[in-house]
């Protein structure tokens, strides 16, 4: 079968290369799409198994990351419908989707994750200026605890690199704590033994709890901060020249993998 | 008007605020008690109260962090001592204010007819009056594009007064003036100046002459016109005829005198630049790589049978002088449109950003009058360069950062872009386009504003305050990233036929260029789509507004063209037709308001002829320098502004975007060891490699520019190939950035001097890249670097960067600079000569004197060559090259950064002629390579090498030190890597 992957483009995403080369080393056939193409017709979003919306600058961050483009996407109105309806219903279907840096903040600033309760749209929690006020692009050792995320299986670390200036995750304690119960506390940045960490630079942007990624309670959404689809190749990590690698492929090929698996597994 | 603000909660940081009050402290010494930001948009259009608060709740804010507010002052609920509001000036770009308009509409669903401005407040606390204003105009605020009111908060609770936002407006009624050219030559320099038009009354009696040719006149007076020429032509033809569009210089007849001796060099760029590449790609047979050179916007080669590599560097040191953010981010985004408008088209995959300032310690009454800070300036070229790039999803993958006093006056910003493109496009070669007669012209992404107009020579006095800001333009990313999308779809479905980007001249050049390709065209400028209304038609014809490229559409695609630019949310607007009627002609509504003949515009003056001297300056060594202190000598070395760590600027460029990243500015066992060069692998299914190096040492071109530039080439080969770059395949760029070389009695005394300096280091670019078989692809040249001020004239050093792009078969086999593990073998490749002159060491014993590093090509040639077999090898564990500061920084950043420590005697060091310690360690002698190999390899790694400079000085060890001996065999100098390292990282941590 033919697993087809969805990866949006458009108003300043920029890791959508990168995005649809990820679904397609891992096996799936990848479709690079204009947001503006899909609003026009959201059904065509039946025709695919898995869904991306990748890293990058949409709308220049302005009125603060994520925004404008959670904007349009909740509002947007096409000749079949609400953009919106559609993608809720490919989330409620528990195909794979995930949200990739600017791809979280969008999917947090919508409300489409963690959308607890089925609360779609409803903004639930944030992501706010690192504490350190700047951008930053450095490598960060990640911690997968036990989650529901059907992306991270079989993965308990993952070296991947952050490039983001508003990263940090927050929520409230109430919020936090039903995270943490539901399980959908899914990535933690991690200091070098792997233990989740508060502190600069291993913690990059101050985030509560360390969180770099969370899932939905159907585990099937993952939005995550730091970048899988960086880390496809061995050489992309920053010191493969120290300790040669076993293998050419990267870390971050592997949530890819996940995904396409997921869909080999249940939508035969 | 409305008002939305917006600010952060109470109970969260204020990003914006904090980052304010350590600015101040650190660059003003002023300590804020506090600074809260609010962002506020002004916004007509008549949408209700309640229209306005849902839009403020729901499309501009975070619900969970922000709060908002509709008609009433946010910064009631603060306490402060000032309230500063900082808002654009009419017609400056104002990126914030378009997204918010765009969301209004994403949010109501329907397009909205109102307009938006931004504005921000800051309120200030713990501070002066006095302080507050220096707050607002030397860290915030900008007075070329913005304007700002300061109220004390006792004065501002009286009404709560804001900022009037004013809209961009002028009721100029669009009309065309004609000038007689058939004067003297004093009025006719008048006339040049007035309009700033740079041409000299020869150039303009040419041009008086053209137009009474009885043809040409013929034709001119069937369309209306006459002898006389009207503002739009004569703009025309001074912005074709400018330096900047026509390298007169570069072109120029020179008499070249050196000592007794005297000859004639028939044009810089044809001996010594292009006459190099031609003699190189002559030799190169069927290994030559180059696919279209010094024709379009950009060099382009080879990079495998199925694709090209086009790349570009520019300068952009006026306008980052005058705001340098827009600057430099300007910079960035116009560089990408060159590449953008390579061939048919090239999709951008890397940026390349090298800086030079003036110290950033200076004090502020140093600075001449009308000059920002350095410390301002870098601050702002550096932000500029991560929003252009970050923005654009193009990494920033390779730079350097240069400081000298003489770039207080004016830094330079080389900004520099490479892209990618399939050899072929529907079976096409995708380096030529041509548009053809009948096609339409499209312009395609932003609007078209005053923007640029004259550039930096329009003052800001002459404009009254409703008056759009022409001088300096803020780039939208944003913008010109939707255009670079849909260029690459419709290239890929072979919508348009050529293509150009709108940079110096802007239609004038673009469409000016295209139709020599088809043979004619004519501009219909009443179409042009304006940002504010009251553009005069000349002032459309050269406007630079930004993110604009010009298309041929054949009309057969046109609609089909169009529709895809309404779907990607790109504006596209047909400006006219290409011909074949011989001119350029652009129309006003029915009036001709331009028609010149396209072979007149591109070749009608005759060269320029200058005269050069040089006089060698003698060089004589530098006695010995006692050093009490090895050690603390090496670590203020480290920590001078030229050898220290980017860190601070490297982290914030996103260097990763696009996945392609194989070697990364930052290195090592803690990734902050420094690369030579970077790496990337294009492809997905192919390991082959681009690397990326520079060269830049501009310490000493005053003492013999000849010599800067063969140090400047060879440091970007070396580089390279250090980092893995095969020497057969590596392609050069030279960027000068000069004094000005044109001799003027009054005006320019020394102008002969800075030519004869640019006449040496051309013929070093010559003598260099012949010898290294390394051709010149492209390059730009920069020849205003004066400035006076207050009567004194000041000038930059002569500068020439020098760009490399190499290949590399497989990526698997780049090599890193960090040292990889204890009981590696410690080889320096290259002779160690006493060649201090311009070397940090001296700089900062403050002696001028010393010998100038040469450069000796054939032997540097057979070392590289040597070393990348054994790379290929796999046998180099790394290499780090010896630039700045010597052997001792290439000896403790390569340890540090691969947390090893080293022992090293001096004793084996490969050297000609006498040298003492200090003169091992400091030297700056050129073609060294400091390597690092496995003790089984040694044999191996020898007789690879055999027949070049070289010797293994010691080892790496698992004690965290660098040790040294002289060549007495003492000790002399041993200090913990993690002490050199912070010494090393210290200075630019900001």
């Amino acid at each position: 079968m033919k697993i087809r992957a969805l990866v949006l483009t458009g108003e300043g995403i920029n890791c959508d290369y990168e995005t649809a080369l990820a679904f397609s080393r891992a096996g799936a056939s990848a479709q690079r799409m204009h947001i503006n193409d899909l609003i026009e017709s959201p059904k065509q979003l039946e025709a695919f198994h898995a869904l991306a919306i990748p890293g990058g600058f949409s709308f220049g961050d302005d009125l603060g990351a994520g925004k404008a483009f959670a904007n349009k996407i909740v509002h947007a109105v096409g000749k079949e419908g609400k953009l919106f309806d559609s993608i809720v219903n490919f989330i409620e279907e528990g195909k794979p989707v995930i949200g990739i840096c600017n791809g979280f903040q969008i999917f947090v600033k919508s409300g489409l994750l963690p959308a607890l309760g089925g609360k779609y749209g409803e903004q639930q929690v944030s992501i706010f200026y690192n504490d350190s006020g700047r951008f930053e692009n450095r490598w960060v050792k990640l911690k997968a605890p036990e989650s529901n995320s059907i992306l991270l299986r079989g993965i308990g670390q993952l070296e991947v690199p952050c490039r983001h200036g508003e990263g940090k995750f927050i929520a409230d304690n109430n919020m936090l704590s039903k995270l943490w119960e539901k399980k959908l506390v899914c990535l933690q940045y991690a200091d070098s033994e792997g233990k989740p960490t508060m502190s600069f630079p291993e913690n990059p942007n101050g985030s509560m709890n360390a969180i770099a990624g969370i899932c939905n309670e159907k585990g099937n959404v993952l939005g995550l901060m730091p970048h899988p689809e960086a880390f496809l190749f061995a050489t992309n990590h920053p010191q493969w020249a120290r300790e040669k690698p076993d293998t050419w492929n990267g870390q971050g090929l592997k949530i890819f993998e996940n995904a396409v698996k997921y869909v080999r597994e249940n939508y035969r | 008007m409305d008002r939305i603000e917006i600010c952060t909660k109470k109970e969260f940081a204020d990003p914006k605020g904090r980052r304010l009050e350590s600015a101040a402290l650190e660059d003003l010494g002023i300590r804020l008690d506090s600074a809260r930001t609010i962002k506020a948009f002004s916004i007509s259009g008549g949408l209700s109260e309640k229209q306005l608060e849902r839009i403020a709740r729901e499309a501009f804010s975070d619900p969970f962090t922000q709060e908002v507010s509709v008609n009433a002052p946010l910064a009631e609920r603060f306490q402060f001592d000032f309230l500063l509001e900082v808002a654009f000036k009419p017609g400056v770009t104002d990126n914030e204010a378009r997204t918010a308009q765009e969301s209004i509409e994403n949010f109501r669903g329907k397009k909205f007819k109102g307009t938006v401005r931004t504005s921000a407040q800051y309120l200030l606390s713990g501070i002066s009056g006095t302080e507050a204003e220096r707050i607002a105009a030397e860290l915030i605020a900008n007075r070329l594009i913005e304007c700002w009111r300061i109220w004390p908060y006792e004065k501002w609770k009286e009404s709560k007064p804001c900022l009037e936002i004013k809209e961009a407006k002028s009721a100029e009624k669009p009309k065309v003036e004609e000038f007689d050219l058939n004067a003297g030559e004093r009025e006719l320099g008048l006339l040049s100046t007035a309009r700033c038009l740079a041409l000299s009354a020869g150039e303009i009696k040419a041009f008086a002459a053209y137009l009474k040719k009885p043809e040409v006149l013929a034709e001119r007076k069937k369309r209306g016109l006459g002898e006389k020429a009207t503002d739009a032509e004569l703009e025309c033809f001074a912005q074709t005829q400018s330096e900047h569009c026509r390298h007169k210089v570069f072109r120029a007849g020179i008499k070249y005198r050196e000592k007794n001796l005297e000859h004639r060099i028939d044009g810089l760029l044809k001996t010594f630049i292009r006459g190099a590449t031609e003699k190189i790609r002559m030799n190169a047979g069927k290994k030559d790589f180059c696919v279209s050179v010094f024709e379009d916007n950009a060099g382009i080669i080879s990079f495998d049978e199925g694709w090209n590599i086009a790349f570009k560097v520019e300068t952009h040191n006026s306008p980052s002088a005058l705001d340098p953010y827009g600057g430099a981010l300007t910079g960035i985004v116009g560089v990408n449109r060159d590449v953008m408008g390579a061939g048919i088209g090239a999709m951008p995959i890397f940026n390349t950003d090298v800086l030079c300032f003036g110290p950033p310690s200076k004090k502020s009454g140093d600075i001449p009058k009308g000059t920002l800070h350095p410390k301002r300036i870098f601050r702002g070229v550096r932000k500029g360069i991560e929003d252009g790039g970050n923005q654009s999803g193009i990494p920033t993958i390779n730079g350097s950062i240069f400081f000298d006093e003489s770039f207080s006056v004016r830094p330079l910003v080389f900004c520099g872009t490479a892209g990618i493109m399939p050899a072929e496009i529907r079976g096409k070669k995708s380096h030529e386009k041509r548009a053809r007669s009948g096609d339409k012209i499209v312009m395609i992404g932003g609007r078209i504003g005053k923007d640029g107009i004259h550039g930096a020579t329009f003052s800001s006095m002459q404009l009254d305050e409703a008056s759009p800001v022409s001088a300096v333009q803020i780039g939208a990313p944003i913008v010109q990233k939707r255009a670079l999308d849909l260029l690459l779809e419709a290239r890929d479905l072979g919508l348009y036929d050529s293509v150009t980007d709108n940079g110096a001249g802007g239609l004038s050049s673009s469409v000016g260029e295209m139709a020599l390709q088809s043979g004619g065209a004519l501009l219909e400028l009443e179409k042009a789509p304006l940002k504010y209304p009251g553009l005069q038609p000349w002032e459309i014809l050269l406007s630079e507004a930004q993110e604009r490229m010009t298309l041929s559409v054949p009309p057969s695609k046109l609609e089909k063209f169009l529709d895809l630019c309404k779907r990607r949310g790109v504006e596209a607007t047909v400006l006219g037709e290409f011909t074949k009627s011989g001119k350029l002609e652009a129309k006003y509504g029915k009036k001709t308001i331009l028609f010149l003949g396209l072979d007149f515009l591109h070749d009608g003056l005759p060269k320029l002829e200058l005269e050069a001297e040089f006089a060698p300056a003698p060089e004589e060594p530098e006695g010995n320098i006692a050093i009490p202190d090895f050690g603390s000598e090496l670590k203020a070395i480290l920590s001078d502004l030229n050898v220290c760590s980017r860190h601070w600027v490297v982290r914030q460029y996103d260097h990763e975007v696009l996945g392609m990243s194989v070697i990364k500015p930052l290195e090592g066992a803690a990734n902050d060891g420094p690369s030579d060069a970077a790496v990337i692998k294009p492809l997905a299914d192919s390991w082959k490699g681009l690397v990326v190096s520079n060269g830049i040492n501009p310490c000493i071109g005053e003492s013999d520019s000849y010599w800067m530039a063969a140090n400047a080439i060879d440091e970007a080969v070396r580089n390279a190939v250090a980092t893995g770059a095969d020497p057969e395949k590596i392609a050069l760029l030279d960027n000068f950035c000069w004094p000005d070389p044109k001799f003027n009695q009054l005006k320019n005394p020394e102008g002969k001097k800075h030519l004869g300096k640019l006449v040496r280091a051309s013929r070093a670019c010559f003598d260099f890249s012949t010898v290294f078989g390394m051709p010149f692809i492209s390059g730009k040249d920069s020849l205003a670097g004066d400035r006076a001020v207050e009567g004194k004239r000041y000038s930059i050093k002569p500068t020439l960067l020098i760009s490399a792009l190499g290949k590399i078969e497989d990526v698997r086999k780049a090599v890193s600079m960090d040292a990889k593990r204890a009981g590696y073998l410690v080889f320096v490749l290259g002779a160690t000569r006493d060649e201090m002159q311009g070397s940090v060491f001296l700089q900062k014993h403050g002696s001028q004197k010393g010998i100038m590093p040469k450069v000796n090509a054939e032997k540097a040639l057979a070392l590289y060559k040597a070393l990348h077999k054994a790379a290929v090898e796999g046998i180099v564990e790394s290499a780090h090259d010896c630039s700045q500061g010597g052997l001792a920084v290439a000896l403790a950043e390569s340890a540090f950064a691969g947390g090893l420590g080293m022992k090293v005697s001096l004793e084996k060091l490969p050297r000609e002629g006498a040298l003492g310690d200090a003169q091992a360690l400091f030297s700056e002698s050129a073609s060294r390579i400091l390597v690092t190999v496995k003790t089984e390899n040694r044999e191996k790694f020898e007789s690879m090498l055999s027949g070049n400079d070289f010797g293994c000085i010691g080892e790496t060890t698992v004690e965290q030190f660098l040790e040294i001996r002289g060549f007495n065999g003492d000790s002399i100098l041993k200090e913990n890597i993690s002490e050199l390292k912070k010494e090393w990282m210290k200075t630019l941590d900001w």
